[in-house]
């Protein structure tokens, strides 16, 4: 059973819908790439999943349950964890203090959650003191998606991980989300790498103008000449 | 030694105007709008505490603190009843009602108290001496309790959670929502703790000077310059904001008259706002 559906959305922020009957769906093991031109919908996708945007039609499923609608505190307790693309950590609070902040919800002990970053993110041990908007590019994305982490999600969101990132460390993150995934935490990713991104993925979509366009497992879109030719800058 | 002196009442009004100016800075940070409301605040404090230490007879280190109490249970009173209904709405539209809270709380203190001038201790207050250096009693109440509150601040923001929710809520309100903060109940703690502070703030305004109606009113003007000096919504820079403001208004009396003290940290707010909008400590951001 798929972990995530979305199934013939529409919505948007005021009037007009940027998102036009678009579908798709998540398996608890997989990851899942959403890629296309800009202002093709795809951000937007994540912000309708976290309660964030008005859905006019059309409905989200997780788990078995229909969370359309619902409010965004609600949505993380029930399991899902959203990473926004820019301003996704608290800038003068410190990498630890965030990863706190990531496991508000939670009441019992979190050390062992916290632990579970700075090995996952090793980088973020020796930056655990150190305010959040100091960090570099990286290490602010890792730090970004470790509060996402901590409680323990079903399914990860991730909006554009890899913007401005050199390829190196675009690589190495995406490496580290891999591994996330191997955890059992399905991965959902709007990228603009969409190759990069759909090398480590298992499928993909390709939105445009806020409707489906194509999708496939990830190497076929990877070997689609048509798919290369006008979304992966070939 | 002049100096020196001048630098020690510069502290004690710097304390007052700093505990103002975190109150201000909280709100402004957590919640989005200027607190016009806040010196009336202070003065409502500070009368709390006349009852309380005149009236009822109650000693100091009791009567205070319960004025600080009662002081932050009318703050979050205010806001349960008025800027609830208008979380979300422009700023402008807030600053508008503190304005109005303002004006009524300033209209009820003086139908409860009176518009006249009143002491917490009358007659003369004996001026002791260390180092050379002239203070009063009450003046070593306010050094001292201002401290202790700031220390108490300092504690609440980084080792809580409530705390650290706070200054996460000021950092980025829309991640603290997606992280599950209850947003409503981080408005309620910002209003005990800027409520308390400004309280606590106008009591020892009144132990350093005296007690009159507008006596907070008179004092927002530097608490604003304090705040907006320390990079506005950053309460520790608007400690550092009040001690700077307090101490440049009495060093200034070394070379204009005294009356023109309030007028220096509008020149400060002024020069501040030209050439540094974002404060002393406006530090790295994402």
């Amino acid at each position: 059973m798929s972990l995530l559906v979305f199934d013939q959305v529409s919505g948007g922020y005021g009037e007009g819908d940027i998102l036009s009957g678009i579908s798709f769906h998540v398996a608890a093991d997989e990851i899942v790439v959403i890629a296309g031109p800009n202002g093709a919908g795809k951000s937007t996708v994540l912000k309708a999943i976290v309660g964030l945007l008005t859905v006019r039609a059309g409905s989200i499923l997780f788990d078995g349950r229909d969370i359309t609608g619902t409010r965004a505190d609600r949505i993380v307790q029930s399991g899902i964890c959203y990473v926004p693309q820019t301003e996704n950590v608290f800038p003068t609070l410190t990498v630890e203090e965030n990863l706190e902040m990531g496991a508000f919800l939670r009441r019992d002990d979190i050390a062992a959650a916290k632990e579970r970053m700075f090995h996952l993110f090793p980088p973020l041990r020796d930056k655990r003191r150190q305010m959040a908007g100091t960090l570099s590019g990286g290490q602010r994305q890792m730090a970004a998606i470790g509060r996402a982490l901590m409680l323990d999600p079903k399914l990860l969101l991730l909006d554009e991980p890899t913007a401005g990132l050199s390829p190196k460390f675009a690589d190495e993150l995406l490496t580290t989300v891999k591994r996330v995934n191997a955890d059992g935490i399905g991965v959902l990713i709007v990228e603009q790498n969409v190759r990069q991104a759909l090398a480590i993925a298992d499928r993909g979509y390709i939105l445009a103008n806020g409707r489906n366009r194509h999708d496939d497992t990830a190497r076929n879109l990877l070997a689609d000449r048509e798919v290369a030719r006008m979304f992966l800058g070939q | 030694m002049e100096v020196l002196q001048l630098l020690l009442y510069g502290l004690i009004l710097g304390s007052v105007i700093a505990l103002g100016a975190i109150g201000v800075s909280l709100t402004f940070g957590i919640l989005g709008f200027a607190n016009f409301a806040h010196g009336d605040m202070m003065t409502m404090g500070a009368y709390f505490g006349l009852t309380l230490f005149t009236i009822l007879a109650l000693p100091m280190w009791i009567a205070f603190p319960i004025a600080i109490l009662l002081a932050a249970a009318l703050a979050v009173a205010i806001d349960q009843t008025l800027y609830k209904r208008l979380r979300g709405q422009a700023p402008v539209i807030l600053l508008i009602s503190s304005f109005g809270v303002a004006l009524a709380l300033r209209a009820l203190v003086q139908i409860i108290w009176g518009p006249d001038t009143q002491l917490y201790v009358s007659g003369i207050q004996r001026t002791q001496a260390y180092f050379g250096l002239r203070i009063r009693p009450n003046q070593i109440v306010v050094l001292l309790g201002s401290v202790a509150l700031m220390v108490a601040l300092h504690l609440f923001l980084q080792h809580t959670r409530m705390g650290k929710a706070m200054r996460a809520m000021a950092d980025n309100p829309d991640l603290a929502r997606l992280c599950g903060i209850d947003t409503e109940r981080v408005a309620i703690w910002t209003w005990i703790m800027g409520g308390g502070l400004a309280g606590a703030a106008g009591i020892f305004l009144g132990l350093d000077t005296r007690l009159h109606p507008e006596m907070g009113w008179t004092i927002l003007l530097s608490v604003f310059a304090a705040a907006i000096l320390g990079g506005i919504g950053k309460p520790y820079g608007a400690i550092v904001g009040g001690l700077v403001i307090g101490v440049i208004s009495e060093l200034s009396t070394l070379v204009m008259p005294a009356a023109y003290k309030p007028a220096v940290a509008f020149a400060i707010l002024i020069a501040m706002l030209i050439v540094r909008p974002t404060g002393l400590f406006a530090g790295r951001s994402t």
